[in-house]
């Protein structure tokens, strides 16, 4: 029993935790820079996102501009600081309301079941047959382009998906016995949801959280790219791939460096998602099988 | 003569979540003859399935051999590349598992699937193989065994599956045979069938042969030399008789010490008792897995329970058995309010309850709970022992901070845990101890009727009479009722008050213990108690003998109509009426029910002529 345990002076016991790999320890250092530059890059920014500081366009780095300077002569690295927050920013935001929608949904239509699962299952499959981009198109082109109707669209477009990973996940919960026995004591539905079924839950779905999310950014960054996000003169990494684009022809930084950026992002999101998914037998007994 | 397989000083070691390495296997040696069967016996976790594997060159993923040898057929098979072990495995070594539903893949043809090894190692044509594999399922008893080579896998009973994993095994004759608890899942009238056709094949072919069974009573019937494994060691090794009539090492004479006897007689419930009003009452109840059709209503064939009439009366312990599939379980979630009841009521208190449990209130939901069978998976693994056990105290009295901590440390010292194991998690207690955990739970409630459903199937021998033995205990200090699910009688015989015998989803006979486990019997509580394996050398043979024929021919399918559901295994069976008319409820001097076309008379006689019910 010690082997999986170590025990803190109380006589209270810790759980074993995830051993730390090199891909691990490289994609949660990708993470928390990027982390990092969403909270604090604004304040760190040595320029205004919307000042020009001389040079021209697509100018080399100078002591300005340490990344040189964007298609309209503005300082790169400024602009890629301030438009940390967004790539990041409405990706989480996005994908924890679809999580919160979507697990609502996945799980309580694993507990209830007959009708109502049969009902919300249909739903799903016929939101799961949109195209997302084409859906996100829409609804865009309806409500105009702003911060809240980026977030809700693509928390729209997770959660069907969200919904339909966390009812297989719930189902196989909601069968094990210690949540017959809460159903038997007479726990209310959000209790067994809230307290046998969303603690099991979280490995997996901590998993799909991760693909989730680096799905969203690059989701967002799509949406940038095809100008239907972020709206000038603000400009999240997807933007500013789009703007800068001429700017291959002269071999500045500016059209490069933010899809390298998006690209890191998403990798340090992806190899911290499989670090953390090595270890999902963390509650099978020690015996030795 | 050379030994088959030898085994010298075997060291196995094994990886923790942790990552570190523990031996698992310290030391073992031993020599397996032609022709010899040799079972491994110990508690989980003492390493014979390690050892058997062993043999076929195999070892787990997480576990590796660090020292000794393994002399298969004169050749050392870890000094063998990849190739040449997979050329042994099958061929020179075969292997039997416990699931045989696991093992079997599920989308080839029984019949392909025995004749496959034989192609694999081009011993034989497709036309020999297919040939061979009808033959190696005729030996092993199957009914119409050409017809069982053209299904598959789900097709089968249970016991059909293993007897195919055994053919299997056996197609290329290997010189070792491995046998991995082959009839642990199987219930006691088919394991009987099984064990049989396994026996005589292995004599038949003179096979050298490793069985790793848990169970003495079984290994009895079959091994020449039992071998006992505790820790990863041996702890003795002797001829069958020797070990079972002369064991020499106390843990040996503890783990026989720990066979029940036979269910014979037993206990029975004073009358002054009886009188009492019942505390619950199951009033003609039927339930279904079935989902509603959209046209057409649900027939009675789709019942999984019907009319099931039983009464549960304060303090006494009633107890359920019968087969896998008879309903026990769904019996027992319906009364809990886990599976709705399709008519018919359940009372408790002479109240009736609500099909559903969160439909019920608080009082009647307080008034009765729920063991499970699994202490693997009945406590929620997220959640420490103090919150398990704590929960049901707040909802229903209402306790929360200290109160609730004190009371969690007196229901932990009452089923004889330390008090501290509140703070710990569910993982880092043993089988035993989370079986415990699930019993105070349970009596944090002060229930008046507890559901345990085969609360001592997943524990050892040893743990499990130390479970039965508490809740004998609580019984007498809590004046509760058990509704006891199990499907071994031994046990039954030594808690039970009454027994209620279910077959099909229908009840076939109940009464008083005592007179239950004694003549006159339904025809099925008498196979049920004919099939409980003694323990001493030869028992297997006698009741095969004194079995009536028609047994070997046991199907799949269970006639669910007006007539008796057993009449297609009863080999007292009355043509013409039987199957026409519902079998008439026959009241013995002593107490019981038996629900029967045949007269009680009839019954007694047929029961001691046949002799299968001696002790």
């Amino acid at each position: 029993m010690s082997a999986t345990t170590a025990t803190d002076g109380g006589g209270r016991t810790k759980r074993a935790r995830q051993p730390m790999t090199v891909f691990g320890a490289i994609g949660l250092t990708l993470l928390a820079v990027n982390i990092l530059l969403a909270v604090f890059g604004s304040f760190v920014a040595p320029n205004a996102p919307g000042s020009l500081i001389g040079g021209g366009a697509f100018a080399p780095a100078h002591d300005a501009a340490l990344l040189g300077n964007d298609y309209l002569g503005r300082d790169l690295l400024s602009r890629l600081l301030h438009g940390a927050k967004y790539s990041l920013g409405v990706a989480t935001a996005a994908t924890l309301l679809g999580f919160l929608i979507g697990m609502t949904v996945g799980f309580s239509a694993a507990e209830i079941r007959g009708r109502y699962d049969t009902t919300v299952t249909w739903v799903i499959d016929i939101l799961l047959s949109f195209p997302p981009i084409l859906l996100a198109l829409l609804v865009i082109a309806g409500l105009g382009s702003s911060l809240p109707v980026l977030i809700g669209t693509i928390a729209f477009i997770q959660c069907s998906r969200v919904a339909r990973v966390s009812r297989s996940v719930a189902m196989g919960i909601a069968a094990l016995e210690f949540v017959e026995v809460a159903r038997a004591r007479g726990e209310s539905l959000f209790s067994i949801l809230a307290r046998e079924i969303f603690p099991s839950s979280m490995r997996p779905l901590a998993v799909e959280f991760g693909l989730r999310l680096s799905y969203a950014v690059l989701f967002m960054s799509s949406l940038s790219f095809l100008g239907l996000g972020i709206q000038p003169p603000n400009a999240d990494w997807g933007s500013m791939v789009r703007e800068n684009l001429p700017g291959i022809y002269y071999g500045a930084p500016a059209a490069i460096v933010p899809a390298v950026l998006i690209g890191l992002l998403v990798v340090g999101i992806n190899l911290t998602v499989d670090w953390l998914s090595g270890g999902s037998d963390r509650h099978t007994s020690e015996e030795l099988r | 003569m050379a030994p088959v397989l030898q085994i010298d000083d075997l060291k196995v070691e094994g990886r923790t979540p942790r990552g570190v390495w523990v031996p698992t296997v310290r030391g073992v040696s031993l020599q397996v003859h032609a022709g010899e069967v040799v079972a491994l016996i110990g508690e989980s976790g003492a390493g014979k399935t390690t050892v058997a594997m062993a043999s076929l060159c195999y070892t787990r993923p997480g576990t590796r051999v660090v020292g000794g040898k393994v002399t298969l057929g004169g050749v050392d098979i870890f000094a063998l590349d990849a190739r040449a072990r997979r050329a042994a495995r099958g061929k020179d070594v075969a292997y039997v598992a416990q699931s045989a539903q696991a093992a079997l893949n599920p989308a080839i043809t029984i019949g392909e699937q025995v004749a496959e090894p034989m192609l694999l190692h081009g011993i034989a044509t497709p036309e020999e193989a297919r040939k061979r594999a009808a033959a190696l399922l005729t030996r092993l008893d199957l009914p119409n065994p050409d017809e069982i080579a053209r299904r598959y896998p789900h097709q089968t009973s249970g016991g059909q599956q293993q007897r195919v994993m055994a053919a299997m095994a056996l197609t290329c004759t290997p010189k070792l045979l491995v046998l991995d608890e082959p009839t642990t899942a199987l219930d006691v009238t088919t394991q009987i069938e099984v064990l049989k056709a396994i026996k005589d094949v292995i004599r038949e072919h003179r096979s050298a042969a490793i069985y790793v069974s848990h169970d003495l009573a079984v290994v009895a019937q079959i091994a020449d030399r039992i071998i006992v494994m505790r820790h990863g060691a041996m702890v003795e090794e002797g001829p069958t008789a020797e070990i079972i009539e002369r064991p020499k090492q106390a843990y040996t004479q503890e783990l026989i010490g720990a066979v029940k006897p036979r269910p014979a007689g037993g206990r029975g419930i004073a009358a002054a008792e009886s009188a009492e009003k019942p505390l619950l009452e199951t009033d003609t109840v039927a339930a279904t897995f079935a989902k509603p059709k959209l046209f057409g209503s649900l027939g009675m064939e789709d019942n999984v329970l019907q009319d099931v009439t039983i009464d549960v009366r304060p303090r006494e312990v009633v107890a359920l058995v019968g087969e896998s599939g008879s309903g026990k379980s769904t019996l027992a979630r319906v009364i809990a309010g886990l599976h709705p009841s399709l008519s018919g009521q359940v009372r408790i208190g002479g109240k009736e309850l609500a099909p559903r449990a969160r439909k019920r209130d608080r009082d009647a939901l307080r008034r009765i709970q729920v063991i499970f069978q699994s202490p693997d998976l009945s406590l929620n693994p997220e959640q420490r022992i103090e919150e398990a056990i704590g929960r049901p105290l707040e909802l229903y009295f209402g306790l929360t901070g200290a109160k609730r901590a004190a009371r969690v440390a007196e229901l932990l010292t009452m089923v004889g845990l330390p008090a501290d194991y509140a703070g710990r998690y569910p993982s880092e207690l043993s089988g035993g101890q989370r079986q415990r955990v699930s019993i105070a739970r349970a009596f944090g409630a002060q229930p008046d009727l507890v559901l345990c459903d085969e609360i001592l199937s997943s524990l050892d021998t040893i743990v499990a009479a130390q479970v039965l033995e508490l809740m004998r205990d609580l019984r007498a200090k809590h004046n509760v009722a058990y509704l006891f699910i199990s499907h071994d009688l031994a046990t039954v015989a030594t808690i039970a008050d009454r027994v209620v015998v279910l077959y099909a989803g229908r009840v076939a006979e109940i009464g008083p213990t005592a007179s239950v486990f004694s003549p006159p019997h339904h025809p099925y509580t008498a196979l049920l108690l004919s099939s409980v394996p003694a323990l001493r050398q030869g028992w297997l043979e006698e009741v095969i003998a004194t079995r009536p024929p028609t047994q070997a021919q046991t199907g799949t399918s269970v006639p669910k109509d007006i007539g008796c559901p057993f009449r297609t295994r009863c080999p007292m069976v009355v043509e013409g009426t039987c199957d026409r008319v519902a079998p008439p409820a026959r009241r013995t001097p002593g107490g019981q029910v038996i629900y029967c076309h045949r007269e009680l008379d009839e019954l007694r006689a047929a029961q001691a002529k046949g002799g299968v019910l001696r002790a």
